[in-house]
């Protein structure tokens, strides 16, 4: 049998990716036509590409079906509990870097930390009788770093694209997402708490704790580790 | 017989001990509506219950513990003094640890009655304490009220007490607030930086969102009012610290919060609460000089409980959670009815767990 990884299948994660690979020796592409996701290796035998969507990456690698993976750490955080019993991080691949972090309305002049957070949260609360809204779709990252900060009555709403229009279109009051240079956050009149840094993500190879290697894979995993010098 | 018969057998058995008590049976649907326990406990509740939902009835909580549905169902046509008993699955994500059940069963007993609080207390206590005597079990005992009632008497504004009150389960969070309105931690650099501007909202930009001007103005004079109130003296800090950090048995704990009390006498009623309870323990024929009592007990993990609270551990499966716990609940009725009230106190026992310490039969 041969040893599966999966790759993001398309944008610039997927290029990115590729270009990592490749500078270490081994060749990843898609094959067929543009539109269908099937891919070769090359440099080495018995791997083969699995094009997936880089938000089921983290699920694919915790149920064994692929015994490599990239993906953002944000999204292995985000999905696995107890991840690093279920992955391993084998290497990170310095780019796809974004900080997942707590914004709020720029105006909001009297909020700039998470203590300032809590206390608007109860006055909020206090006036429109429900609890602040906070857009992301990092529930599990976000809650619990609310909860380990003692911040309370919030709510988290589920935003899956465009986080940071829905304070301006009243659907939220503040948002959690992923920012690497914050120009979208500024552009929608929104700034990063001081302690508002959730998780610092990038681009990761992981390896499956759980999938099942047979020597020949075990053989081919060391093969392929050892040419891109990973360990 | 199969360790989920020998639970139920083990269930019905502590439910009959309950009915024998004088508890009412009661059922509740394993599905609950998620407003209510959202409205209840706030975000956190999604880590611990399970969320499911359909396009007519929208999201639906699988029952993460009976006391809500029980008081709903009490307010909404209980008789008074009321007396219930329940048995049946919970349901409890565990995320962070595969050794937790995530399904489990609970037999319950809740009071709710409006004289002799403590006598209720003693009494709730009391039958979970002799129905699980066989097993040699530690008793951990606490009162949130008193905290709660020291907090009330701090000679400080009134926002800074609630905002204490409001976070008595969270004990970082009420450290971090009692040691910056004690001035023991500076204030954030923002923070004196908007206040020292005349006009905070000059640089402000577009206004956006729900959250308007006028409520943003509102905290800013706020937070000015608080930069000019006097810091909380080193006295009260010492008295709450001093009451965060009884512990030790009952009968000396009394003591040593009767000894508080003389320099913060707003305690006083919640003290001399904590010496009835006492002595209806007694009357019940537990020995309170072998009860520990530790003032911050419960203050984690039991955020409806606003007085007297209580576990039962086994001291050498430090691994197992507790085989029973339970408290006074009086807010929750509050929150709950709707304008109405009744003072609440009951308890929980796992029956799997009784069994795997050996049963009780």
């Amino acid at each position: 049998m041969s040893l599966k990884l999966g790759v993001p299948s398309k944008g610039r994660l997927m290029e990115k990716t590729f270009d990592w690979f490749s500078q270490r020796g081994i060749g990843l592409g898609r094959s067929g036509s543009e539109r269908e996701y099937a891919g070769y290796v090359q440099g080495i035998d018995n791997v083969e590409l699995v094009l997936l969507s880089a938000g089921e990456i983290p699920r694919e690698l915790a149920a064994g079906r692929i015994n490599l993976g990239v993906t953002g750490t944000d999204l292995v955080r985000e999905k696995l509990g107890q991840w690093d019993s279920r992955v391993r991080e084998l290497a990170l691949l310095g780019f796809g870097q974004a900080d997942l972090v707590l914004a709020v309305p720029g105006c909001w002049v009297d909020v700039n930390c998470l203590d300032d957070l809590d206390a608007a949260a109860a006055a909020f609360r206090l006036k429109h009788g429900f609890r602040l809204r906070i857009a992301t779709k990092y529930h599990r990252l976000v809650r619990e770093f609310l909860r380990d900060n003692g911040v309370a009555d919030y709510q988290l709403v589920d935003s899956q694209g465009a986080t940071e229009g829905t304070v301006k279109n009243e659907t939220a009051e503040a948002i959690a997402d992923i920012t690497s240079t914050g120009d979208t956050l500024r552009a929608n009149h929104l700034k990063i708490l001081e302690d508002g840094l959730i998780l610092r993500s990038q681009a990761t190879l992981f390896k499956s704790r759980v999938a099942e290697m047979d020597e020949a894979e075990r053989q081919t995993l060391a093969a392929l580790l050892q040419k891109m010098k990973v360990d | 017989m199969s360790d989920r018969a020998a639970i139920r057998a083990e269930a019905a058995r502590l439910r009959a001990l309950f009915e024998a008590e004088g508890a009412q049976p009661v059922e509740t649907p394993v599905l609950q509506p998620a407003e209510v326990l959202l409205d209840l406990y706030g975000e956190d509740i999604r880590a611990r219950a399970y969320v499911t939902s359909d396009a007519l009835r929208g999201e639906q909580m699988l029952r993460p513990d009976f006391t809500v549905p029980v008081v709903q169902m009490h307010m909404e046509h209980g008789a008074e003094p009321a007396c219930y008993t329940y048995s049946g699955e919970v349901f409890r994500r565990q995320e962070d640890d595969p050794d937790r059940a995530s399904e489990y069963m609970q037999v319950g007993f809740e009071v709710f009655e409006r004289t002799a609080p403590e006598a209720a207390d003693a009494r709730v206590f009391g039958i979970i304490f002799n129905a699980l005597k066989p097993l040699g079990l530690r008793a951990a005992t606490g009162d949130i009220g008193i905290l709660m009632a020291a907090v009330d008497a701090l000679r400080t504004s009134e926002g800074r007490k609630r905002a204490l009150r409001r976070h008595i389960w969270r004990p970082r969070r009420f450290r971090a607030l009692m040691d910056r309105y004690a001035g023991r931690a500076p204030v954030p650099e923002s923070r004196a930086a908007l206040l020292a501007q005349s006009n905070p909202m000059a640089q402000a930009g577009p206004v956006i969102g729900m959250r308007g001007e006028d409520e943003i103005m509102s905290r800013i004079n706020a937070l000015r009012e608080d930069a000019a109130t006097a810091p909380i003296s080193e006295n009260e800090v010492a008295l709450i610290d001093a009451i965060l950090g009884v512990r030790e048995t009952s009968d000396n704990a009394l003591e040593h919060l009767r000894d508080i009390a003389v320099d913060l006498p707003a305690i006083q009623p919640a003290v001399e609460r904590l010496a009835r309870r006492l002595e209806a323990l007694e009357a019940r024929g537990i020995d309170v000089t072998k009860l520990d009592f530790e003032a911050s007990y419960g203050r984690t993990n039991m955020e409806y409980y606003d007085g007297f609270v209580f576990g039962f551990y086994a001291e050498n499966r430090p691994d197992l959670p507790p085989l029973a716990s339970g408290g006074r609940y009086d807010a929750l009725t509050r929150q709950l009815g709707r304008g109405r009230e009744i003072p609440a106190v009951g308890g929980v026992v796992r029956p799997g767990l009784v069994v795997e310490l050996g049963g009780l039969a």
